[in-house]
Formats: structure tokens, sequence, C-alpha cells
């Protein structure tokens, strides 16, 4: 039974809020706000991914647009591939179906994670912060110079990649599919955080030393949230590649990083919801002030700074109080 | 390749370092004494680059533009210690990247407003322009040359400030023990400041030289950040001989893998292939190598307190 507290109240109107706000854009007739409500659910998917490294596991990865960007740019290369028939590294076809190319995409950045997981997570605090920063830059170069898949200039999508059985190149269809991958990411989520591997998590963060001396070992326990984390992560830049019908190095920029860890801290850290509340308020403020001024980046930063002063918690801690403990 | 070439780039390379490690050594020494992870480093670098590039254009004088770069870095430097950065000291590191990325952000958006998009020109100053022959057939631009003299008398007056003074003593006080030197009648909130000033107008003086020879735009501080991580990363947190190695390694390793690996691909590889594995390998080596130094070494090269 779940219990109906305040935070599982606002969670739901969270959730109800994008659909709603889609449906009422499909009956105005406004393609351009039913794709940035899909925006808003990619990188609310991007910051799940994030928040349980983050939020559970207390890791501060500034370096999760590396992910983002593998993500995309699986998308990018097996459409690229697929459209002009040739093979990846001569040998393997490209590929225009959506499973196929997440289920690339989780791979491949499962191994990145697993690579920079097992370096940098020998460390703590502001080291992990600095090698994450660093590794996720080492990726962002690679992209530049990766001129078979356009360096610089990045890589254009065509033709939105394909789900069987649906359009997904109708605006209102694609965010279902985005939309229903994040509700399957939240639940599993949920899974995640309330089982026992969970319950290590938060201990690793909390006392790793408690952590140890119960038998069970933190690194492999915070090696495998980061490699989870880093799937989700994943997984939204795939669908973000295919939502802007591109993909370039601005993906793995350390701007990018940044955003997505400001998306979830905006909303709440460690709170299942906080993301999708981050997402919702940083797209909005982006398109409001956006709206109002070209220089709107000082305003988001002037508003980033009083919510780190002065708003701990996050927009969750305001409407729904405070998290549990910590 | 030729020995002048390497000569030329070796050079080049370690230019590279001086001005990381001008950054590299406030970064350090903040997160040395304050605990405090400034990602605003690059923004004061900036402030640095264009208050030179403004100073000199109006003055014609380089020698001026430079101090008010450096001047005009601490200050706004000690202004952002004192408005933001002290409410951070005692929060977490992930307050503090949040914090100083929001700073980012603001001066960033802010230098746009007022200077406008397009990048600002600094020239090289008469005094200093032309080239010097050196031993081994080189000839290399006598101001760069000046960019490594000043970055190394830095280094040897923050080595003799950190080991000789008054104040290099309470800065080493400080990074073992905070609590007690303030309990010994220093005044650690003063001490801060200045400390973050100096740290500032380091970065400041880097930007200012490095922007005659780069064109002075927002976001130039930027990749030196990231860079300068690297080196605080391979170094050591908090040791300032270990961000002076780290420097000249990064930098050196950095400008020679990018122009080397091309070539020496090119003994193996078709040229066209040899150049994009190159040019990506080179481009990513000195991460590589921290990575392999990290795998050795977690702490570091020269770990501050050990």
């Amino acid at each position: 039974m779940p219990d109906l507290s305040r935070e599982t109240l606002v969670n739901a109107v969270l959730l109800l809020l994008l659909p709603a706000a889609a449906l009422t854009a499909l009956a105005l007739g406004e393609t351009f706000y039913i794709n940035l409500v899909s925006r808003i659910a990619i990188v609310a998917l991007a910051g799940v991914g994030l928040n349980l490294a983050l939020g559970a596991g207390g890791l501060v990865s500034f370096g999760h647009a590396a992910f983002f960007g593998v993500g995309g740019y699986a998308a990018g290369i097996a459409a690229h591939h697929a459209f002009d028939m040739s093979l990846f590294l001569g040998l393997l076809p490209g590929t225009v179906w959506m499973p196929v190319i997440w289920m690339t995409a989780l791979l491949s950045a499962a191994l990145l994670a697993l690579g920079i997981g097992a370096i940098s997570l020998r460390t703590r605090g502001v080291y992990f912060i600095m090698i994450t920063l660093a590794f996720a830059q080492m990726t962002y170069y690679f992209a530049i110079s990766l001129t078979p898949y356009g360096g610089e200039d990045g890589l254009p999508i065509y033709l939105r990649n394909q789900m069987p059985g649906m359009n997904t190149n109708d605006p209102i269809q694609f965010f279902a599919l985005v939309f229903g991958v994040l509700l399957l990411t939240l639940w599993a989520m949920s899974r995640v955080t309330g089982s026992r591997f969970g319950a290590a998590l938060d201990m690793a963060r909390l006392n790793d030393v408690r952590l140890a001396s119960s038998g069970i070992s933190p690194f492999p326990v915070r090696l495998t949230a980061f490699v989870i984390s880093a799937m989700v992560t994943a997984l939204a830049g795939a669908l973000f590649a295919d939502l802007n019908g591109f993909v370039g190095p601005s993906m793995l920029s350390w701007h990018r990083s940044g955003e997505i860890m400001v998306i979830v801290i905006l909303g709440g850290v460690g709170r299942l919801f906080g993301p999708v509340a981050g997402a919702i308020l940083f797209i909005l403020l982006e398109v409001l002030l956006g709206g109002w001024t070209d220089f709107w980046q000082f305003w988001l930063g002037l508003v980033l700074l009083g919510a780190v002063l002065f708003a701990r918690g996050g927009l969750l801690g305001l409407l729904a109080g405070r998290a549990r403990h910590d | 390749m030729t020995l002048p070439l390497f000569i030329e780039q070796l050079l080049n390379g370690v230019q590279l370092g001086v001005t990381l490690f001008l950054m590299a050594s406030g970064l350090t020494l903040v997160f040395g004494v304050m605990g405090l992870i400034n990602l605003a480093h690059g923004s004061l670098y900036m402030i640095g680059a264009f208050t030179c590039a403004t100073v000199t254009g109006s003055t014609g004088s380089f020698a001026l533009g430079l101090g008010a770069g450096v001047i005009a870095a601490a200050l706004a430097g000690a202004l952002i210690e004192w408005s933001v950065m002290r409410r951070l000291y005692a929060r977490d590191h992930l307050d503090q990247v949040l914090a100083t990325f929001a700073l980012i952000l603001i001066i960033s958006e802010g230098t746009r407003y007022l200077f406008g998009g397009a990048p600002l020109w600094l020239d090289v100053p008469d005094a200093l322009s032309g080239a010097v022959a050196l031993p081994g057939g080189a000839v290399y631009p006598l101001y760069r040359l000046a960019i490594i003299g000043v970055g190394l008398l830095v280094a040897l007056g923050l080595f003799l400030l950190i080991a000789r003074t008054r104040l290099g003593m309470q800065i080493r006080a400080g990074e073992s023990d905070r609590e007690m030197i303030a309990a010994l009648g220093v005044n650690i909130a003063s001490l801060y400041t200045i400390v973050f000033a100096l740290g500032a107008g380091l970065a400041g003086l880097a930007g200012a030289m490095v922007g005659a020879l780069q064109s002075v735009r927002v976001g130039m501080g930027e990749p030196v950040l990231i860079l300068a991580f690297v080196v605080i990363v391979i170094g050591g947190i908090g040791s300032i001989r270990g961000a002076l190695v780290g420097a000249v390694l990064v930098g050196v390793t950095d400008t020679l893998g990018r122009i080397f690996l091309p070539e020496l691909f090119g003994l193996v590889l078709p040229p066209s292939e040899a150049t994009t594995v190159g040019a990506s390998l080179g481009s990513m080596l000195i991460y590589l190598v921290m990575a392999v130094i990290l795998a050795i070494r977690p702490q570091g090269l020269f770990p501050a307190n050990a």
C-alpha cells in the first residue's frame, strides 16, 4: 500500500503535469510545446540517472554528459550507417530500430562507466568531482576528433529512428514513448533504491566503514550504482538525439554535465521525483527567461545561486517538506 | 621531425605549463586552505584578460593593462569570497560546485552583456615582439619566453611567500588546523579573503598574458580550468610543488602529443587514418596520463599534508 504522504501527492501531480501539458499542446495544435514537454521528460530521465549516483550514492559526478553523449552518438552513428548503408568499423550495419539502438547505448555507456568508475571511485570528494569532469572532457575531445562522424560539426539524424508499431515522427507519439520510458525507469529506480542493494548504497554514502564491517565491500556497490546511473543517462541521450535530429560534441560538453546536476539539485537531491521537478523548473526557466532576454543564463545563474545559498532541499524540499534524513 | 621544431614545441609546452601553473596554484591554495572547490576560477582568468585588453586598448600601455588585469581579478576574487564563498566553507562540495557553476553563468553572461559576443584582440607589446634565436637552430617568439620567465618568477615568489613569510606561515597553519590558528588570534576571515584574492590575481595574470596570444573571449577560461583540474589531480591537491610539476607535465605532454602522435602513427598507418587516430589520441593523452598516475597513486604525485 502506498502511503498518501504529501510527497506522494506532489509526485503524482508532477507526473500528471507532463501528459496533461502534452495533450493540451496537442489540442491547441502547438507542436513546439509537445516537443518541449518531450524535452522535459528526456532531461528528467537523464537526471534520474545521475540521481542514483549523486543522491543515493553521494557520488558527485561532474561527468555525466559523457554518458549522455555516448547515448546520443549511439543513436546518431546507427542512423548514419543505416542511412548510407555503410558498416560501422567495417563490421556492423546501421539500424533505425530504437530497441537495438538503446541496447547499444546502454552497453557502451556501461563499458565507459566501468572504466571511468574503476579509476575515479578509488578517490573521494573533490578528487572525484575533478576526475569525472576530466574524463568527460576527454570524451568531449574524442567526439571532436571523430571526423568520420562529423567531428566538431556533429552528425544529423535525417529521419527519427523507429519503434515497432509506432510512428515516432508524430510528436505526440514520440512524447508517449519518452514518457513511457521515464515511467518505467522511475519504477525500476524505486525498486533499485528499495532493494538490499539500495540499502547498501545508502550506507556507502552515510558510513562506509559500517557497511564494510557488516560484510559488504563499498567499492563494488558504488561502482554498480555508477554504472547503472550512467546507463540511464545514456538512454536519455539516445532519446535526446532523436528528439533533436542531431548529435554533436555539445552533448558532451561540461556545461551539459552541470545542467544535469543542476536539474537534480533544483528538484531535490536523492528524491525519486526530484529530477522530474527539476527538469520542469529548469526548462521553464530556460523558455521564460530565454523569451525575455538574450542573457537568460545570467538570471539562471542568479536563481541557481539563490537556490544553493538559501533553498536547500530543492523544489521538492519546498513542496513536500524535508527528506527523511540527512 | 627536426630538432628546431622539437625545441619550439617543447617550449610551447612549457609555456602552456606555466600558464596552467598560475591557474592551478590558486586553485590548489584555495582548496588547501579553505577546503573549497572553485569552478569560477576560469572566470577570474577571463576577467584578467578582458581588463588587460580594455585598459591596454585605451591607454596604449601593455604594462598598465597587465597590472590592471591582475588587480581587477584580485578585486573580483575578494568580492566573490566576501559575498558568496564564505557562506560555502561549511557546506559540502556539491553545494560549492553548484554555487560556483552559477557564478560562471553570471560572470560569463555579464561579460557578454558588457563587451558583446565578438572577441577582443590584444597585441603583443612592441618591446616583446619579435623572436630570438636559440641554440639548436630554433627561433622562438620573445613574448612566449617572457611568459615562461614571469611564470617561473611567480613560482619562486610563491615558494618564498609560503616558506618564508608570516602570511605563508598562517597559510600553512590554516591548511593543517584552521580552528587552532583562529584560537591563536589569527583573523581567519581576512586570511581567507587574502588567499582567495591571491589565487584570483594569479589567474588574472595568466589570463592577461595569454590574452595577447589568443583572442580574448567569453568562455576562454573554461578549457584552461579543466586542464588546471587535471594538473591538481596529478600533482596532489593542496601542494604548490605538485601544481608546478603537474602543470609542466600536462603542458608538455599535451603539446607534444598533439603534434607528434599523428606523425608517429604515420609510420604504421596510411596518412589519413594516422591523422585521425593520432589527433584523437593526442587530445586524450593527458587524461590517459592522469588515469595511469591515479591508478598507481590515487592521491597524486605530491600529496599535501602526507
